[in-house]
């Protein structure tokens, strides 16, 4: 394995984790929409927090897509076609939770918001789910051929694992967007959301004990890579364990810094899991390896110099972004109007 | 399992078209009104006229809509040539990869970012500075159409590569893509068709509230700056859409035959056919109407001149592939759709500007004669339609040209796709595109008309759109 690969290898791996982190909170901002709201202006108050940033958060996730693509084409050329019906549902929910904020918006009668902010929620938790799916589908022996074509059964997609990883990383999105939200309101909304997490932080304990013993029987991690997994199962409890402290203190900036490390940690324990391989094959034989289903050295080096000049640029105007839209909202600026979120 | 023998090639190809071409109704529209909306704010941030910044909000509020379409369903683009084309990834991956990442790194995030601080900075930035942040989302979206376009240049045109042992193709030049002659004719012409598309949905829609006799003031205004972008669209399309089909006769022969319906070659000098219907297994040609010297004109923009027909090309073709691809590829093109795909795109862009001029000429003076004029505004709000059917036109012309190849000379279509993907799976998709597609069309046009009917005033109630000239004390007689 090159430097480059590795590298870009690494570079996937943090592009997820910037998905899930940041777009994460906007999946978790969607389901509090009517999870934590009661009133059409507690929803707006909600989805008002993400509006200005869900879209470009999203970019993460096509650039993930993207890099595979340009760089480990063999991976995402199996990847997708194997996964092909988890993938479809991953974008049938992602473009109805696109549509849905815009819609909400202009949709003028309270039945027509209604259904939009409803399609928000469900999209929004569907998304995360399904993507945990297939993180944790992923990371299991698959049937696949000489040629790295993958043949799923039903029970490769849906088993203990990967049902326990949909709702792992529902959760982790819905911790994320509760804290996000609780930094950008004020007043009652704040102290409800950060309520709401502190007392679903219980269930993540549970979540991850079940995660790490199905992670034992259904992949060979723990054969290959005993003591990082071990590491980062860890630090998985550990930084739950902050960030539901943190919450429970009413430390806004620490539970979410602390979710953004366990988000960063599950998505690690998979690609260190998986390393040095992509995709494992029920006869290994045939299991694909970053150095095999790499682009070429020349192509390597062309989009890895595009990186470096890009990634400053949009770092730089990326958190400029956030920064300069940063406010509490009020409820009150939400009652009484027919604006809706924007 | 079932097996009925179906092959999955046609419905992935089928999913391919339809995802696109719908992926496509919105982009031309987010590019094309993005540039409206670009030009109404820099007036505002230079006049100072509160109009402008009406206008700018009022039409933001249907390049929002247009946005959101686009990008969800850009989504799908993004993710589908893994899901049903394996085979082309594995072998297109080194170079088409590149393109693809470089678009979400420097043109996605850049739009995304910049519109959601445009969208809610309005009180936050002086005019100047906030008609900025729109600029970047119009460049930068610009700036994906060019790495597509590149992307979509290599297979027409592949350049900058070489052919590996394990039979897929390694980039050998970056510049070479990136200087790809088949870019840098398709670039134009498509940015233009966006401007077209864009600039004729302001101006077909706001045409049709002039109908309505609904503030007359400020969709004249509206139109006008729709008309003039979209005559400079339509003229830029034109001479984009003329260069390249120059270029077309040296580089794809067949194409080019095809879209013209001659199979022997021509005399010299070549007329041109404005109609005919083709039977593609007697090569006879039916009602055909001739201009003489026409394709000659067309082609070499002189009065002789000859062109190679259909047969020429074939044997052409299976003389430079047949040591490589065998024997049994098939050449032949489906020569109805690309000779009226051509013919529509060449009529459509000339009656667009037709009356484009007619609308700016009836709309000329202040006092509001266009309002009278009420066949002309009809015809101007038909028009907001044409170009999506001009746009697919010239897709299904580029791209069913383009067979039996996926990438030209390199890979046909028949090896590109999953081997692993079952048609069942293909067929359901379909069905759930569709049913999603229509979905989000119909919510989209029904809430772009909601806020076209809620009109200007739902902007700013302070500002008197019936009369053009907000300052004059001269109010429009209803």
């Amino acid at each position: 394995m090159s430097f480059l690969q590795f590298f870009w290898y690494a570079v996937i791996c943090f592009l997820f984790i910037m998905f899930l982190v940041l777009d994460g909170a906007d999946f978790g901002a969607g389901m509090a929409a009517k999870l934590l709201a009661f009133r059409p202006a507690e929803s707006n108050m909600i989805v008002r927090s993400i509006s200005p940033h869900w879209d470009g958060n999203e970019v993460f996730l096509v650039a993930a897509g993207g890099s595979m693509f340009a760089t480990m084409p063999f991976w995402y050329a199996s990847l997708f076609s194997g996964f092909y019906l988890l993938l479809f549902l991953v974008l049938v929910s992602l473009i109805f939770r696109g549509v849905a904020f815009e819609f909400n918006n202009v949709a003028e009668t309270p039945k027509g918001k209604n259904a939009w902010m409803w399609a928000t929620t469900l999209s929004s938790t569907a998304a995360p789910f399904l993507l945990g799916m297939l993180f944790t589908a992923m990371i299991q022996p698959v049937p696949m051929d000489n040629h790295g074509n993958i043949f799923v059964g039903l029970f490769n997609v849906i088993n203990p694992l990967s049902i326990l990883g949909g709702i792992a990383v529902t959760a982790l999105c819905l911790y994320q967007g509760l804290h996000f939200f609780t930094l950008h309101a004020n007043g009652i909304m704040r102290y409800r959301a950060a309520s709401l997490a502190g007392n679903l932080y219980w269930a993540a304990y549970p979540v991850e004990v079940l995660f790490a013993i199905a992670l034992f029987f259904e992949t060979n991690f723990f054969e290959e890579h005993l003591l990082s997994t071990l590491t980062l199962l860890v630090l998985i409890v550990l930084t739950t364990f902050w960030g539901h402290l943190s919450t429970g203190m009413h430390k806004e900036v620490q539970a979410y810094v602390a979710n953004s490390l366990t988000i960063a940690f599950v998505v690690m324990l998979i690609f260190v899991g998986l390393f040095p391989h992509v995709l494992i094959a029920q006869n290994p034989v045939n299991s694909l390896l970053i150095k095999n289903v790499s682009s070429s050295p020349f192509t390597l080096t062309v989009v890895t110099i595009v990186l470096c000049i890009l990634l400053p640029i949009l770092t730089a105007y990326f958190i400029w972004s956030y920064i300069i839209q940063w406010k509490r909202h009020d409820l009150s600026e939400f009652e009484n109007t027919d604006k809706g979120a924007y | 399992m079932f097996n009925f023998a179906l092959n999955v090639l046609p419905f992935a190809r089928f999913q391919f078209a339809m995802t696109t071409i719908f992926h496509y109704f919105f982009i031309p529209m987010s590019i094309g009104i993005g540039l409206s909306v670009c030009i109404m704010e820099t007036m505002y941030a230079i006049t100072k006229n509160k109009i402008y910044q009406t206008m700018t909000k009022f039409w933001g509020r249907i390049f929002l809509l247009a946005f959101a379409v686009g990008v969800v369903t850009g989504l799908i683009q993004e993710f589908q040539f893994g899901m049903n084309w394996s085979q082309y990834s594995r072998f297109m991956g080194d170079i088409f990869g590149a393109p693809l990442a470089i678009e979400a790194l420097l043109a996605f995030f850049l739009e995304s970012t910049f519109l959601g601080v445009w969208m809610f900075t309005w009180d936050k930035f002086k005019p100047a500075w906030h008609a900025l942040m729109i600029w970047l989302v119009f460049l930068a979206s610009a700036a994906s159409a060019l790495w597509i376009l590149t992307a979509n240049s290599f297979m027409q045109h592949p350049v900058g590569y070489k052919l590996t042992s394990s039979g897929h193709v390694e980039m050998t030049s970056f510049k070479a893509l990136l200087t790809n002659q088949q870019l840098w004719y398709e670039f134009p012409h498509v940015i233009s068709s966006c401007i077209v598309t864009g600039s004729f949905i302001v101006a077909g829609t706001s045409a049709w509230m002039i109908f309505r006799k609904k503030s007359v003031g400020f969709f004249r205004k509206s139109m006008r700056l729709g008309l003039v972008l979209g005559i400079v669209g339509c003229l830029g399309a034109v001479t984009s859409g003329d260069l390249q089909s120059g270029y077309l006769i040296k580089d794809q022969p067949m194409k080019f035959a095809a879209s013209e319906g001659i199979y022997n070659h021509t005399e010299n000098p070549a007329p041109w056919s404005v109609f005919q219907l083709t039977n593609t297994k007697t090569h006879q040609e039916y009602g055909k109407i001739e201009i003489p010297y026409m394709l000659s004109f067309l082609s070499y923009h002189k009065f002789s001149g000859s062109v190679a027909g259909m047969d020429e090309a074939n044997r052409a073709l299976h003389k430079q592939y047949d040591g490589k691809f065998g024997k049994n590829m098939d050449y032949s093109l489906n020569v109805n759709v690309l000779f009226f795909a051509f013919r529509l795109m060449a009529a459509g862009f000339g009656g667009l500007t037709f009356i484009a001029l007619l609308g700016l000429w009836f709309s000329r003076r202040r006092k509001n004669t266009i309002v009278k004029q009420k066949w002309l505004t009809f015809i101007l709000f038909l028009a907001t339609f044409a170009p999506f059917v001009i746009n697919t036109g010239g897709w299904l012309f580029t791209e069913l040209g383009r067979d039996p190849w996926v990438v030209y000379g390199l890979l046909p279509i028949a090896k590109a796709v999953s081997p692993s993907t079952s048609p069942a799976s293909v067929i359901f998709t379909i069905i759930v595109y569709f049913l999603l597609f229509v979905t989000l069309a119909s919510c989209m046009v029904f809430y772009a008309k909601k806020s076209l009917y809620k009109g200007p005033e739902s902007i700013d109630k302070t500002i008197d759109y019936d009369n053009d000239d907000p300052f004059s004390k001269e109010a429009f007689n209803k």
